[in-house]
Formats: C-alpha cells, sequence, structure tokens
C-alpha cells in the first residue's frame, strides 16, 4: 500500500540562547513569564500560569479572580532534558475531563553548546481532539471559528 | 451526539489514525461485525472525519487528510508563536543573571 499514516503530530523548534538547565527552568518553573496570555480556559483574566516541576504535577491557570482552571497534567519531568504535559484542552479552548480525549505535547531541551539549546516540541495524538475537529468544522466561516482563529494566530506570530 | 461520541466509532476513528485500513481489516480488529463497521464508517464519512478510496475490491479509509493538515497547522502556529515567547523570556533571564 502507497498511502501512509496521517501525521497527526505537530512540531515547532526554537533556538535558544542560553543553558539547557536555564532553558528547561524558563519553560517548566517559568512558564508565566512567557506563555500567551489570552491563552487561557479559565473564565477570568489570566493572573498566573503554573506547572508543578515534577511527574504528576498539575499545569493550570489562576485567573484575577483567583480561580484556577486545570488545562494539563505532568506527566513526565526529567530536569534538564525533558518534559511530556498532557493537554487537556478542547480546541473550543474549554477543559478536556475525559482523558482518552486530551492530546499531549513532548518538549525536548538540546544543548548544543554550553550557552545555547535547541528546544525540539512534539504535541502528538492530535486526532485524539476529533470530536473538536468536527465542531471545527461546522464553525468555519464564522468570524469566532476555526478560520478566525488561525488568522488570530497568524497576526500574533506576525508582531 | 457527534459523530465521535459513540466508542465503537472513536474506536474506528483511532484505529486509522495509524494507519490507512480497509473495511475488512477494521472488522477483524473489533468485536463488530463487518456490516456495522461499514454503517459507522458511513457516518464519520458524512462528518468530514475520514476520507475513502477504491483499491482493487477493497474500500480503503484513512482519515481526512485535509482535516488532520488543519489540526496540525493550528498547533504549529500556536507552538511557533509561544515558543517565540519562551525564547525571549530565556534568553532575558540570561542577561539578567549575568548582570546580577
Amino acid at each position: 500500500m502507497t498511502t501512509q499514516a496521517a501525521d497527526t503530530t505537530a512540531r515547532a523548534t526554537v533556538l535558544v540562547d542560553a543553558p539547557q538547565e536555564r532553558a528547561f527552568t524558563v519553560f517548566t518553573d517559568g512558564i508565566d513569564t512567557w506563555w500567551p496570555r489570552e491563552h487561557t480556559i479559565g473564565e477570568a483574566e489570566l493572573k498566573e500560569m503554573v506547572l508543578e516541576p515534577r511527574a504528576g504535577g498539575r499545569a493550570y491557570g489562576i485567573g484575577v479572580d483567583g480561580s484556577e482552571s486545570d488545562w494539563g497534567r505532568v506527566l513526565e519531568f526529567d530536569r534538564p532534558n525533558r518534559i511530556v504535559v498532557s493537554w487537556d484542552i478542547t480546541l473550543g479552548w474549554k477543559h478536556e475531563l475525559d482523558h482518552a480525549k486530551a492530546s499531549e505535547f513532548e518538549v525536548r531541551f538540546i544543548p548544543e553548546t554550553a550557552d545555547r539549546t535547541r528546544v525540539e516540541l512534539e504535541h502528538r495524538h492530535l486526532e485524539r481532539h476529533g470530536d473538536g475537529w468536527e465542531a471545527m468544522r461546522d464553525a468555519v466561516g464564522s468570524p469566532n471559528g476555526w478560520r478566525g482563529g488561525l488568522e488570530m494566530f497568524a497576526r500574533a506570530a506576525a508582531t | 451526539m457527534t459523530a465521535l461520541g459513540d466508542p465503537t466509532r472513536r474506536a474506528i476513528f483511532e484505529h486509522l489514525a495509524a494507519g490507512p485500513l480497509s473495511v475488512g481489516a477494521l472488522a477483524d480488529g473489533m468485536p463488530v461485525s463487518r456490516p456495522a463497521v461499514s454503517q459507522h464508517l458511513k457516518v464519520l464519512k458524512d462528518a468530514g472525519l475520514v476520507i475513502d478510496r477504491q483499491a482493487g475490491n477493497r474500500r480503503i479509509y484513512s482519515l481526512d487528510p485535509d482535516g488532520v493538515a488543519e489540526l496540525r497547522a493550528y498547533f504549529e502556529r500556536f507552538w511557533t508563536h509561544a515558543l517565540g515567547a519562551f525564547k525571549q523570556a530565556a534568553e532575558e533571564r540570561n542577561g539578567h543573571e549575568e548582570v546580577s
């Protein structure tokens, strides 16, 4: 058979001028310093993002009203090399309570030199969001729907 | 109910995430009859989640590559944006520590 499996993994890489340990620490303990503020599944505006630095830890946002909104579970925590975190977020940016429908992302911190780290991210099992995929298709064409989301990301990425 | 709200359809969908399969191959791997698998596949196809094509005397099903590509693009844009902000934070902090 000539056809291949559909690629259900998203990938992104960035080179950081920082040592491996520091890159790892900023990504995990320091998630609040870089997480895109508009990406919260809480009702309230995001005050702080937290990623508990241990396997079994929670990833959650704290709203300005003090409410906490979980969005991930730390599945693996191997300082300073890699982490795996579940993505318990539906495509509509709501908390996904069914773990079978959650995807996950792995981040690897690979030292290139003493002061430079390659950070490779793989967000896999995207097919598990299949339900949202369907809803997304229904939303195509509406300003706040799927296309709108893509445009928002494109604008954010360009600024 | 959404097309994937049914556990059997969800299982079929996840089998197809690993690679394209014929109706017969799907039915062999599941405690469901072949006609039932065909019925579920029709629902998935109507929902735009899977596509099919004829290969000889068999019909081969796979995830809709356009849908998967959109999903991947969504996450790649999100992470490219987020990792850009992460890079800035990591490099700023680096600078601050050298100063102190």
